[in-house]
């Protein structure tokens, strides 16, 4: 069991009215919104079984939009979130899958496009009391939380890969808590996610892609 | 490092050290995040200072919540207070005003702090505000009694469940005044026992509640739940204080409102399927929030 704090029970300090309808959503998007490069021009939130049953009552829209434009649980903004996404050009839009029900059920998936047309989904899970997980990126199921900071590589599934991450981490003496590897099928993409302690530095990216079935990197700082 | 698995490992330390609980709870924050003292009280303060304003807000601009199901009780509470009317006396009557005011904030999309969880988000800002303006505690104190109250948080989301979906009602409104009762026994110059025992009489209390809100949102019962919760902590808090011990330990009421919990029907946690949700008037008013029947 995790340590749990004295800010776990007292907290999060968050925008009401529920921790996983309300806080819970923020912090999906959040992460979500860390998982493409670049300006998010569109957003399209499908929202699957309580959180599609009573969205509206929870302000759980709002905060899912707050969350994309970087909004953290405790932001007074959230509470305007549609305005100032109009505002800012940001097309957004809500539907719901009442029919798909083998899901947690506070599960949202999250569809951006950038500014230069590229477009990934991600799925997300409000586990209770402000905790999240993401389940999914584009079609691979993956797990992680973001309570640790993360690299994600998407890659081809070849041989050498995982040695050539680790060795880019430990030249840069970081110390890896946790290491998982998703694929959508042998020798298709693949997903390694690697959690850190510490945050994890931003030139390390530069290093991961000199290997070319790189297909695209990131890091998620907790 | 210093650290308790349970009530008894805790009240076994605050012997050992001559601590009180929030000390011990402060120096554990302290030593397994490996901050300073200045930094964890800090936080605390930010958070103190939301509560604050939680408590204020309402009866300055009272809010309609999302659902229409509430706004504009703590203004109403307020008024019958200062005329002079109140049944339950100047410290108790505050005490509900704050904490039913706390959950229109809540649920109009204002900033909390959840305590354990934002349904029960109001118990203990109501009781501190209501003990501070009737006693005149010091900020200092009020963080004394927040860090008292995190340790029997922790204990239940350790041990148990702060979860409605998991454990009911008693798992977010019972543990809320738990801690509540407990931080009051602290601030009012009661032993670690004391606060202990003034924590499991709440739970007892509040044993069984069930989580059954209309129309799914964190309007109603939850609002009075939270009045409840918060009169419920005082009277448990008078209770210790006074000398009489509680039987049961606050670590077997755990268990046993971990237990209770588990037994309790799904239609009872958090699913809108019983209770207040499926009276006549309920499903009416549920039906009203979303437009047509589901």
């Amino acid at each position: 069991m995790g340590f749990i704090s004295a800010f776990d029970v007292i907290g999060p300090n968050m925008i009401g009215p529920s921790s996983s309808h309300t806080a819970g959503a923020v912090a999906i998007a959040l992460l979500a919104r860390k998982m493409i490069s670049g300006k998010i021009v569109k957003v399209t939130f499908t929202l699957y079984g309580s959180f599609a049953k009573t969205y509206r009552g929870h302000g759980t829209d709002r905060a899912l939009l707050g969350g994309i434009m970087g909004f953290n649980t405790d932001d007074r903004r959230i509470k305007e979130s549609f305005q100032i996404a109009g505002d800012m050009g940001l097309e957004f839009t809500f539907q719901t899958n009442e029919t798909e029900t083998d899901v947690h059920p506070n599960t949202v998936d999250v569809c951006m496009t950038n500014e230069s047309g590229f477009t990934t989904t991600v799925r997300g899970e409000s586990l209770g009391g402000g905790k999240v997980r993401i389940v999914r990126i584009d079609q691979v199921d993956v797990d992680f939380t973001g309570e640790y900071s993360a690299l994600i590589v998407i890659h081809d599934d070849r041989p050498g890969l995982v040695a050539h991450i680790t060795r880019c981490l430990s030249e840069r003496n970081v110390n890896i808590a946790f290491m998982k590897l998703f694929r959508e099928a042998k020798g298709a993409t693949a997903y390694s996610i690697v959690e850190s302690d510490e945050s994890l530095p931003a030139d390390l990216l530069e290093d991961i892609r000199t290997n070319p079935h790189v297909k695209d990197c990131m890091i998620v700082q907790a | 490092m210093i650290d308790f698995k349970n009530a008894h490992e805790l009240l076994d330390l605050c012997a050992e050290t001559g601590k009180s609980i929030s000390e011990i709870m402060i120096q554990r924050e302290c030593e397994n995040t490996e901050a300073d003292r200045e930094t964890v009280m800090a936080r605390m303060k930010h958070s103190l200072d939301i509560m604050k304003e939680s408590v204020k807000l309402p009866l300055e601009k009272p809010v309609k919540s999302i659902g229409g199901l509430i706004g504009g009780e703590a203004v109403k509470l307020d008024q019958h207070r200062r005329e002079g009317k109140s049944v339950c006396g100047s410290v108790l009557s505050r005490a509900i005003t704050y904490s039913m005011g706390v959950l229109e904030v809540n649920t109009s999309m204002g900033l909390i702090v959840a305590a354990p969880t934002a349904g029960s988000s109001g118990i203990i800002p109501g009781l501190l505000m209501a003990l501070q303006e009737e006693y005149e505690l010091t900020d200092d104190q009020l963080l004394s009694a927040l860090f008292n109250a995190a340790a029997v948080g922790y204990l239940a989301t350790r041990n148990a469940t702060v979860s409605g979906a998991v454990g009911g009602c008693q798992a977010e409104v019972g543990v809320a005044s738990a801690m509540a009762a407990s931080a009051a026994v602290e601030v009012m110059g009661g032993t670690p026992k004391q606060c202990t025992d003034a924590a499991s009489t709440a739970l007892m209390n509040l044993l069984g509640l069930v989580c059954d809100p209309i129309a799914g949102l964190v309007e109603c019962p939850c609002q009075s739940r939270n009045a409840i919760g918060v009169s419920n902590s005082l009277s448990c808090a008078e209770i210790a204080l006074s000398g009489i011990e509680q039987i049961i330990p606050l670590d077997e009421m755990l268990e046993a409102m971990m237990k209770v919990g588990k037994t309790m029907p799904g239609t009872l946690k958090e699913t809108a399927l019983g209770g207040c949700a499926m009276t006549e008037t309920g499903c009416r008013r549920t039906c009203e929030i979303f437009g047509g029947c589901q």
